[in-house]
């Protein structure tokens, strides 16, 4: 191993800001460009990086809050701006100041007492390290670049993230994809060549193990022609956060013929605002799949996007959606036919219980020159108890009369027949509703590599927990 | 000897309707009872009432098991006291397969854990009795079954559970000549036990050819209106229900 591991950056030197007594970065309240500057010379930007985050940040004052989604305006802007600030990246902060939520479930999903404490930032990071390189080594010797972002920059594949970085996702987008763009910070970037599989799916445990450092992450993926890639965002646990805004950007480009799969489980604190922008762009004969499952936050903004640009592209999208108590989820996924014979299908799945709101939100646009593409779309909405909310938005906007376009929605609840028939064999009612509900997300399980299925089953389990009186 | 199940001027209602109305019942161990009566009379609600289904709402009366109220004991508890309801419509359960159900449900009733690959074989055995292939294990439970199939399955599961008490709740309803035969000969091996005690409930007799019943009971507009030993199942062969209706 030389030099210092990626790793190690983020927890150590990253963020080598001014601190004041209490190991915190003072920053003034508001966002202003006296601190983009400050970043942008602390991350050592390129020129153009940093043009480009002061017009974000012009931008981001220009935009307005989005209106038409969950309630966001319990989010402190100023809180943002806190945030900005690495306050526990680089810090030792005790596994003690973990909310004692958090704690719990980390314990109870039985995460390696190393995993927790690199987690909370006190070293031991030794384990995910290795894992992350053992993976960087192997795809490596394929001429595969999986690197963070920022030492990208500064790589031979500079050139390719000027081209490629908020080209799919503007910082015009909206509100938050300009705050993005204005203090992004961390993430991935990954090159895979021409003609080349990665056989095993690259992960971004790095995350996990960095708390302060992921709010503003940016994944950058580019898939050249036949090449393939599983790609599973570092969520093997939930993670523990400082702040309450989660603003991150997914951007991946899918060239002629490639595959990519792109694997997410989030299980946010539930005091997070979860805004993140996930966008694919698809070139002829390519595939992107989406595997997605939402389990936290407190208000969720979702909906990875694809647009199908090149001949008999297609996309496929599976994702599970969890609201509990105080939980507004809005999810769900858009997609864009712009060329002919593209194709879509779309399983999504919710769930919604003590009271959660669980929103599925998609548009499906078929341009004028996508004749012979089609969508299929498959909601499915599972109501706990009669507090709860579920509710499905789909959009169809259809310009081409030669289209083939179905969407199946089925909202509802567990029957007591069913938890009857269960707990005749001898499983309690809480074994029996907490099986129900498990084999309802099965089928977004199956598609997950067997331990992040075994993590969603867990992650289940632990939302059941004590819903029975 | 002492009743195994012993229901005492148990009245049920559901849904505030009243179904059952002072119903004595006693079970003896070890023995094949048949409960009979036309449509409606109230047989499958007396079934469920016994495993505890919420839906019916015991008014008054009581129901003893083995020596302990069963009106304070919830579902599973009935379950792992020795209690099996084989349902005459067993629902569907998307994404648990049928061996993680039996699996879990073994485990539960029997307070013990089982070796994954020991317990499939115990299965395999029983599968076999009931022309079920072994496929059928990793399927979802009872999901694209047909009405036969379903009705093996709780076969398997009473076979595999081996309860106290098994109510079989029209388990011969909908099925063809064959599976009522492959269902029987099921029946007939778990009554081989001496521990084992059968409720029966049916309004055809074709099931109980192959099987030596030692009392029935018939129950018309939700009351038990008479008792007898296995004679009387011939007797309703040839007369039908109608001399037990309209009494009033």
């Amino acid at each position: 191993m030389n030099g210092k591991t990626y790793l190690d950056e983020i927890s150590h030197s990253r963020y080598d800001f001014r601190y004041d007594e209490d190991g915190y970065f003072k920053v003034d309240q508001g966002l202003n460009e006296d601190i983009i500057l400050e970043i942008s010379r602390e991350k050592n930007d390129p020129e153009w990086m940093r043009e480009f985050r002061l017009r974000s940040l012009e931008q981001y004052h220009r935009l307005s809050v989005p209106d038409w989604g969950p309630d966001i305006s319990g989010l402190n802007i100023d809180n943002i701006v806190t945030y900005v600030r690495p306050k526990n990246a680089g810090m030792t902060p005790k596994w003690s100041d973990v909310p004692s939520e958090i704690r719990e479930t980390f314990e109870r999903l039985g995460i390696p007492q190393a995993e927790r404490e690199s987690l909370a930032g006190v070293g031991a990071q030794y384990d995910s390290e290795l894992v992350y390189h053992n993976v960087r080594e192997e795809v490596a010797a394929q001429g595969v670049i999986y690197t963070d972002l920022e030492s990208a920059l500064h790589g031979p594949c500079a050139e390719m993230i000027r081209t490629h970085f908020m080209h799919l996702v503007p910082s015009t987008d909206h509100k938050f994809a300009a705050l993005h763009g204005a203090v992004w910070s961390g993430g991935s970037f990954v090159y895979v060549p021409r003609g080349v599989s990665v056989e095993i799916p690259l992960q971004s445990y790095f995350r996990l193990n960095a708390p302060g450092a992921g709010q503003f992450e940016h994944t950058l993926i580019i898939v050249d022609e036949g090449a393939s890639l599983h790609f599973i965002e570092g969520c093997s646990a939930p993670k523990y956060n400082v702040a309450n805004l989660h603003a991150g950007c997914v951007e991946l480009y899918v060239e002629k013929n490639a595959h990519l799969r792109y694997s997410t489980i989030e299980n946010w604190s539930k005091n997070m605002y979860n805004l993140n922008t996930k966008r694919a762009i698809v070139r002829e004969g390519g595939v992107m799949e989406w595997v997605s499952g939402s389990f936290g936050s407190h208000v969720s903004y979702l909906y990875p996007t694809t647009i199908l640009a090149g001949a008999k592209a297609q996309m496929n999208y599976t994702g599970i959606t969890f609201a509990g108590a105080g939980q507004n989820l809005d999810t769900g996924m858009k997609v864009i036919h712009s060329a002919p014979d593209t194709a879509s299908v779309i399983h999504a799945k919710s769930i919604s219980k003590s009271g959660g709101i669980s929103t599925y939100r998609s548009a499906v646009t078929v341009n004028p020159g996508a004749a012979g593409s089609k969508s299929t779309a498959n909601c499915e909405s599972l109501m706990l108890d009669s507090d709860s909310r579920s509710d499905t938005i789909p959009v169809m906007d259809i310009r081409t009369a030669d289209a083939d376009i179905g969407h199946e929605a089925r909202i509802g609840r567990i029957s007591s027949e069913a938890i009857f028939y269960l707990m005749s064999r001898g499983l309690s009612e809480e074994e029996a509703r907490t099986r129900i509900v498990s084999g309802f997300a099965d089928s977004v399980s199956k598609e997950l590599p067997l331990e992040y299925a075994v993590e969603m089953n867990n992650l289940i389990r632990l939302e059941m927990k004590g819903t029975i009186g | 000897m002492s009743a195994l199940l012993s229901v005492c001027n148990l009245s049920v209602q559901i849904n505030e309707q009243p179904i059952l109305h002072h119903i004595h019942l006693e079970l003896a161990p070890g023995k094949v009872h048949v409960l009979m009566g036309p449509n409606g009379a109230g047989k499958s609600t007396l079934g469920n009432v016994i495993m505890g289904n919420p839906a019916c709402s015991v008014t008054e009366g009581s129901m003893f098991f083995n020596g302990s109220d069963l009106l304070g004991l919830s579902v599973d508890q009935r379950a792992k006291a020795g209690i099996f309801l084989s349902f005459q419509n067993p629902l569907e359960v998307p994404g648990i397969s049928l061996f993680s159900f039996l699996k879990s449900a073994y485990e539960l009733t029997r307070d013990t854990h089982v070796r994954l690959w020991q317990f499939r074989k115990q299965l395999s055995a029983t599968l076999g009795d009931l022309a079920l292939d072994e496929s059928y294990l990793d399927r979802d439970l009872n999901v694209g079954f047909s009405g036969g199939e379903k009705k093996k399955a709780e076969i398997l599961q009473m076979l595999t559970l081996s309860p106290k008490l098994a109510i079989l709740d029209e388990t011969d309803s909908g099925l063809d000549v064959d599976a009522v035969r492959t269902v029987s000969h099921g029946i007939a091996r778990y009554m081989e036990d001496a521990g084992h005690t059968l409720l029966i409930i049916t309004h055809s007799t074709r099931i109980l050819e192959s099987l030596h019943v030692d009392r029935v009971h018939i129950l018309a507009e939700g009351h038990i209106v008479h008792e007898g030993d296995a004679s009387l199942i011939d007797d309703v062969n040839a007369h039908g229900f109608e001399r037990y209706l309209s009494r009033e």
